[in-house]
């Protein structure tokens, strides 16, 4: 009977489950993915995890909660740093701890360290800690690994072209103008992937957008050539890949200049988003005229509140393309279509 | 050129000095205090750190008293204490401060020694190599011998008949640090106080409870953040041993020379159990002290943390397993700029009375 290997569906699951399905599948192995993040695992994680702990961690907690009864290894890789001389976050890197010391009764726990910071020559070292537990055959890794990075670059490309996972729509239907006559508004969406693609954390943001008509843009859409292109050039040099990431396609779209606006999804307690998504609404506050939103999350959920701010703020959009020529005369308002006042 | 520098509990003495023996005016920034920590919390980005938030009020507070030059370190490291100095410069910017930065980097090797040694030639030019080495290794001494002064008070404070005398000659050792100038007369009224401080009658027969202290350096050095935690605890009659130090992260970092000798391979040999690598900030130093102090018989251990402190939170969530195999009862305090003193002091008095309890039974 084969192996069942149980991939928490939470953090960088979102950026890599293409890759590490494909090479468990290609070992034989029988992949089991948690489920998709509900009121349930939210509520275990909350009460498994530390409460200091920010909210995508407190899910991952829920997610192994999840899976641990009914698998035989859990898969909770040690993601320190993805490439040359940048980290992810402390907590990647002490993540397989923080799991351990806070569940009980865990199935034996495949915590490989991904660790590129100095070089990737040690890859394949990885890539054996990983499949050792269902194949000695070495070769046989690595041809699952090539099968696994050919899957995991094609979902990359389909990102780059404007896929978002979380939406079951053709890509195509929120990629294009609805209206031919009316060009749609374009909003970019920042921050981390397991943010913006677990639809129940982020309270279903994209449908919300796509449902007004919006064309979404994702950091995902942004080659990574043309981020570092930016950041060479850039003031701070940053060691976290995510900052590279945000900072890179915020100047990006600032040179383009086809963006209409701009949300920031956070988590409360991200130490990583407390830098970054400072930098980036400080810069597009000074130095742009693009309407930014930051929502912060956390996990009481409060839907109305945000579904109120992302409906105003898409409001605000659209009347500035209504009322963009609309100059005021004294003793009128600006918005007089709108017959707010 | 009128220097100034963060606070970081009593290393300013150390800096004060040296920067004075290099023939700069010290601006030294006034104690951390409710003002310091409105002016940082107001222009810090909301979601960072404690210590961030304080240092830059640090600096706004030195720059109105005249201050033209800031010295700040930074580093890599997988926490956001890398970018203290890029968000710091940007701010000051914002708030139209003209003021020049010398930012030094951790020196974990000879190189990096001698590029510390050249930031430190931009503050006086005509002072040759040979004598910026000597400056900085009695800088160095005088850290330890600051740190050492204030292991003493800590255990004379618990075990003194009046405790509020050692208070009395530490409040006393801190003005005449701040009269005195450069090494030689720094080192002169430490050894006085030294001295003083020892003449204090201790009664020896006193039940004296330990408590060790680890966490972020910077709250567990910072009397103002850890609501004077470290004195509070010895009027108790705690005796405390802070695990994390300037000196011993001094010591540290230049350890690879050959006379000097650190700790950190003790450190690592107590964690490795539970943390065998660098994770960033403190938490393999949190993890291997708590170990250790475990080991020599602690009758419980403070767990001190800013607010959202990354590498803390890893260690705190392993801290649970440490404190049930080495029965070893560990409070967990969380810092940040809502924290209330009656809420510390109230779990502080409330985990000593269980400390002392559990001891008599």
């Amino acid at each position: 009977m084969a192996v069942k290997i149980g991939i928490p569906r939470a953090l960088l699951y979102y950026q890599y489950f293409p890759l590490w399905v494909t090479y468990f599948e290609a070992l034989d192995a029988e992949v089991i993915i948690s489920s998709e993040t509900n009121k349930k695992i939210l509520n275990e994680g909350i009460s498994a995890a530390i409460n200091e702990a920010c909210l995508p961690i407190k899910l991952f907690h829920g997610h192994v909660m999840d899976l641990k009864d009914r698998v035989d290894v859990l898969f909770i890789p040690r993601i320190t740093s993805v490439y040359q001389k940048e980290y992810i976050c402390p907590k990647f890197c002490g993540l397989p701890e923080m799991i351990r010391h806070s569940i009980g009764g865990l199935p034996p726990v495949i915590d490989a360290e991904i660790n590129f910071f100095e070089s990737r020559r040690h890859i394949k070292d990885t890539i054996y800690e990983m499949g050792n537990y269902f194949t000695r055959d070495r070769k046989r890794m690595i041809r699952a690994f090539q099968q696994a990075k050919e899957r995991y670059q094609n979902y990359c490309r389909q990102l780059q072209k404007g896929k978002i996972p979380s939406l079951e729509l053709p890509f195509h239907m929120y990629r294009e103008p609805i209206n031919q006559k009316q060009l749609p508004k374009r909003i970019l969406i920042m921050g981390h992937p397991y943010n913006l693609y677990d639809p129940y954390l982020n309270m279903d943001m994209f449908s919300i957008l796509t449902a007004r008509g919006i064309q979404i843009l994702t950091p995902e859409m942004v080659k990574r050539n043309e981020i570092n292109r930016f950041m060479k050039s850039y003031k701070t040099k940053f060691y976290w890949t995510f900052a590279n990431k945000m900072i890179g396609t915020m100047l990006y779209h600032i040179e383009r200049g086809e963006i209409d606006g701009v949300i920031y999804i956070s988590t409360f307690g991200c130490g990583v988003d407390s830098v970054v998504a400072d930098i980036v609404e400080k810069t597009m506050r000074e130095e742009t005229s693009i309407p930014f939103l930051l929502i912060t999350l956390d996990e009481h959920r409060g839907e109305a509140g945000v579904y109120t701010r992302v409906e105003a703020f898409i409001d605000m959009l659209e009347w500035g393309r209504k009322d963009e020529n609309h100059i005021s005369t004294h003793g009128q308002s600006v918005h007089s279509s709108q017959g707010c006042f | 050129m009128k220097i100034t520098f963060p606070h970081m509990g009593n290393l300013y003495i150390a800096l004060k000095a040296v920067f004075e023996e290099l023939g700069a005016e010290v601006i030294i920034p006034p104690k951390s205090n409710k003002e310091t920590l409105e002016l940082g919390t107001k222009y810090s980005p909301e979601g960072i750190c404690i210590p961030f938030k304080l240092t830059l009020g640090n600096y706004i507070q030195s720059i109105e008293q005249g201050a033209d030059t800031l010295f700040m370190w930074s580093g890599c490291d997988v926490c956001r204490i890398g970018y203290y100095q890029a968000l710091h410069k940007d701010i000051l910017k914002r708030l139209n401060y003209s003021i020049q930065l010398i930012c030094v980097e951790p020196f974990k090797t000879i190189g990096e020694i001698y590029v510390f040694l050249q930031k430190l030639k931009t503050i006086s030019a005509d002072t040759s190599y040979l004598r910026l080495a000597a400056v900085f290794k009695k800088g160095v001494e005088l850290i330890h011998k600051v740190d050492a002064l204030d292991d003493l008070a800590c255990r004379i404070r618990a075990r003194a008949e009046e405790p509020h005398k050692v208070d009395e000659i530490y409040a006393a050792y801190e003005q005449n640090i701040m009269q005195s100038k450069g090494y030689q007369e720094t080192n002169q009224v430490l050894e006085r106080y030294r001295k003083k401080l020892s003449q204090i009658p201790c009664d020896s027969c006193k039940e004296i409870v330990k408590v060790g202290i680890t966490g972020e350096i910077y709250t567990v050095v910072e009397p103002f953040i850890n609501q004077d935690l470290i004195r509070r605890l010895g009027q108790m009659g705690v005796e405390v041993d802070c695990s994390v130090t300037a000196s011993q992260f001094i010591r540290e970092q230049i350890d690879f020379l050959p006379f000097i000798s650190s700790e950190k391979g003790e450190v690592h040999r107590a964690a490795e159990p539970y943390l065998d690598r660098e994770i960033g900030g403190h938490a393999r130093h949190t993890i291997g002290n708590t170990v250790r102090f475990g080991e020599k018989n602690f009758d419980g251990v403070i767990h001190l943390m800013p607010f959202t402190c990354m590498p803390e939170i890893v260690a705190q969530s392993i801290l649970p397993t440490i404190e049930r195999e080495w029965e070893l009862p560990v409070l967990k305090l969380v810092l940040d700029e809502m924290t209330g003193e009656a809420g510390i002091l109230t779990r502080v008095e409330a985990f000593i009375d269980l400390l002392k309890r559990r001891r008599s039974e």
